[in-house]
């Protein structure tokens, strides 16, 4: 039964398909105008969501973008989705520039690139039918596949194990998780090669959320769908990516392959990242520790951001070097292929416990420095 | 760095019994649709100094628990049944009046959204001066400069400026670190912080735990932290509670619950998530089904709808009879034996935690 519901895009990507990139996104820019001024509004600043971003996303691969609120990373997915105009740079979806592409010019590959969104309580229309919105996208575009709409969205319903007798049921008459694999199924009706999903599980209740990413996992292995994965948990996007960018103040710091990224982090963020992570430890005490870093305040505003790197202001290593001179992401020595850093003094490749703590925030230290004097 | 004058007389803990104890609590809401029992005999005990983390999903009675314990609950629409003791002192039937001087000073709060719960209308400073004003009768002048002292303590930079700043002055972070401020003006003894940093970004959340760990340590105070995250619980907490539709599915030490869990539901949650370091290769094991709906909550045991080890246990119990609260410290409200959860846990359950 399973078999016959494999979309026809899962025999392409089974057999290794060369690593010819689905989407090439080279130094994207977007900024918001910000406007001020009286009494005539003038655009005054600009905040810098996306500045100058380069990734490349191959054929029924999973890719992580994680990152802190602000960092940037739902605008690239809306930038990718092209649900927003870049300011500056390119994307090339299939080796055709979609960058500035019209309504028109992008109609044939609207249907190839879709979005799952966070909040599955806001992005369904309340006064259509679970058959209807999944349909929606078949109707847009004008696309009838063989036995009917409604065939199809039975078989939808039925991969995201919903029940394909609840067709005609509302959105509210489904509880969180159920709506997102709405989301999830309205997302596949046009058989997509490429998916963004924009924090898909972050709405939902723990034992709800790992049901969702099971489901995007099994839709992307055995579909052989793209997935740019969008979230904030560390976690949830190691269980679910192979490779994982990392984002801060609209730059990616760090890429690599999931075990690069994890185990052997070389930027002084992506330390931080993984360090602050609350884990539940099964191990026994004597186990290794990890390392401790605790960063001081909070993201800088995108408005202004600081020079040279971005992280500096919030970095134990910086030096006068970082505030001039922007760090270009680069592989590092003795970083595996596809490990890029940006960083001009990288850390060690481990993620242990170090010999002190990382504690920059002062009430910390001022808190644990009594305590130990 | 200025230091807390109180800082030295932190409480030494009181002897056995808790210092916050809940006893057969019940509250239930009357709603268009028929009563709603959110809480449905819920015990459980804190002590000075120590932690007690409250886990559980949304709609799972942990936060009306603790509007209850300070009695923010609207007495209109709510009925509350059971015996809620503070230092010796009953709560629930408590007037307003003697409530009023609990609130705030003895016990403080910390809400989830440090947006909504701060009054844009005054400036930070006002509003962490104003409880210190009304518990200790302090003068205006004293108050404030207790805020800025305050504020310089849970880390905010030029305190003296920034307590003339208004919220929407304060980033994100900053704004919950002056929530911490403002329910620690007093010293409490009890501090309920109810998912204090799910709004936070994960590096502003680790800063954010320790320094209520740390000021706890200089304190000595109580902490009820109720959160959904696993994770943050194992970092927080000395105790945890586990609980699911309205009753507590089970208690004990973080390292009880954590590394021998009992319960089905507490493996189920354990199973769920992903961890920095799980296998790649075993998928999440999600616990089937959905949370029920307190208007008509299952039969029963609660959760036997979607528990996984119902038929291990004889005779359906499970669907006619509620596994009952055991006293003492360590318990898990489920009808399997200690013995056969044990094994199930060992065999089945933690090889695939990896």
């Amino acid at each position: 039964m399973k078999e016959d519901l494999v979309l026809p895009a899962a025999r392409g990507a089974a057999a290794d398909a060369p690593p010819e990139p689905l989407l090439e996104v080279s130094g994207l820019v977007k900024h918001f105008p910000v406007k001020g001024g009286f009494p005539v509004k003038r655009t005054v600043g600009a905040v810098q969501a996306v500045d100058g971003l380069d990734l490349t996303v191959h054929a029924g691969e999973s890719f992580g973008l994680v990152g802190e609120s602000g960092c940037g990373k739902s605008t690239t997915g809306r930038l990718i989705t092209r649900l927003l105009e870049p300011t500056g740079g390119t994307i090339t979806y299939r080796g055709r520039d979609i960058s500035h592409a019209t309504r028109r010019q992008l109609a044939p590959i609207r249907s190839e690139i879709q979005m799952i969104f966070q909040d599955p309580y806001s992005s369904l229309n309340p006064r259509q039918t679970v058959g209807k919105i999944i349909s929606g996208p078949m109707e847009i575009n004008d696309i009838d596949p063989e036995g009917g709409r409604e065939k199809r969205v039975r078989e939808l319903l039925e991969i995201v194990g919903l029940n394909p007798e609840h067709y005609n049921r509302f959105p509210h008459e489904f509880s969180g998780g159920q709506r997102q694999r709405i989301g999830v199924a309205r997302a596949l009706a046009l058989e997509p090669k490429l998916i963004v999903a924009d924090e898909p599980v972050s709405a939902l209740d723990v034992s709800i959320q790992a049901q969702v990413v099971n489901l995007l996992q099994k839709v992307q292995r055995e579909l052989g769908i793209a997935f740019v994965f969008i979230a904030h948990d560390l976690a949830i996007v190691r269980h679910f990516s192979q490779r994982v960018a990392v984002m801060y103040l609209g730059k990616i710091i760090e890429v690599g392959d999931r075990d690069s990224i994890y185990a052997r982090p070389r930027h002084p963020y992506t330390h931080a990242l993984l360090s602050a992570v609350p884990e539940v430890t099964l191990a026994p005490d004597e186990a290794p520790r990890r390392e401790r870093i605790r960063l001081a305040g909070d993201v800088p505003s995108p408005i202004s951001p600081p020079s040279g790197c971005r992280f500096r202001t919030r970095c134990w290593k910086a030096q006068d070097r970082c505030a001039t001179e922007e760090p270009p992401l680069v592989r590092l020595s003795g970083n595996r292929d596809g490990h890029l850093t940006a960083c001009h003094f990288p850390e060690e490749p481990s993620t242990g416990a170090r010999a002190e703590d990382i504690v920059l925030d002062p009430a910390l230290t001022a808190l644990e420095g009594e305590r130990t004097d | 760095m200025t230091t807390v004058t109180k800082a030295e007389g932190a409480p030494a803990p009181t002897g056995p019994g808790g210092f916050l104890s809940v006893r057969d609590l019940q509250v239930t809401f009357s709603t268009e649709d028929g009563p709603v029992r959110a809480v449905d005999g819920l015990s459980f005990d804190v002590d000075r100094g120590r932690t007690l983390g409250i886990v559980g999903e949304s709609g799972s009675g942990k936060s009306v628990t603790n509007l209850t314990v300070l009695g923010l609950h609207d007495p209109l629409f709510t009925t509350v049944d059971g015996e809620i003791v503070l230092d010796g002192k009953e709560l629930i039937t408590a007037t307003e009046k003697e409530l009023e001087k609990l609130r705030g000073n003895r016990v403080a709060m910390i809400f989830q959204d440090p947006l909504t719960a701060l009054s844009p209308f005054y400036t930070i400073g006002r509003q962490i001066a104003e409880p210190y004003m009304k518990h200790t009768g302090a003068s205006k002048k004293a108050a404030w400069e207790r805020a800025v002292e305050m504020l310089g303590k849970v880390g905010i930079p030029h305190p003296a400026e920034r307590a003339r700043d208004y919220p929407h002055q304060f980033s994100g972070g900053m704004r919950q670190r002056a929530m911490i401020a403002m329910a620690l003006v007093c010293d409490p003894d009890l501090l309920i912080a109810d998912e204090p940093t799910t709004a936070l970004d994960v590096t502003v959340q680790a800063q954010i735990l320790d320094l209520l760990k740390d000021l706890q340590r200089e304190f000595g105070t109580a902490i009820v932290f109720i959160t959904h995250d696993l994770g943050v619980i194992a970092d927080m907490a000395d105790d945890i509670m586990v609980m699911y539709a309205g009753r507590a599915v089970e208690r004990g030490t973080v390292d009880e619950v954590l590394r021998a869990p009992r319960h089905p539901y507490t493996w189920g949650l354990l199973n769920s998530m992903p961890r920095l370091d799980s296998d790649l290769a075993t998928p999440l094991s999600p616990i089937p089904g959905t949370p029920p709906s307190l208007l008509t909550p299952p039969s029963g045991c609660r959760f036997h709808p979607r528990c996984a080890f119902r038929d291990r246990v004889g005779g359906g119990r499970c669907v006619t009879e509620s596994p009952a609260p055991a006293p003492g410290h360590r318990f898990s409200a489920c009808h399997l034996g200690a013995a056969q959860q044990r094994t199930i846990f060992a065999d089945e359950i933690r090889p695939r935690l990896g």
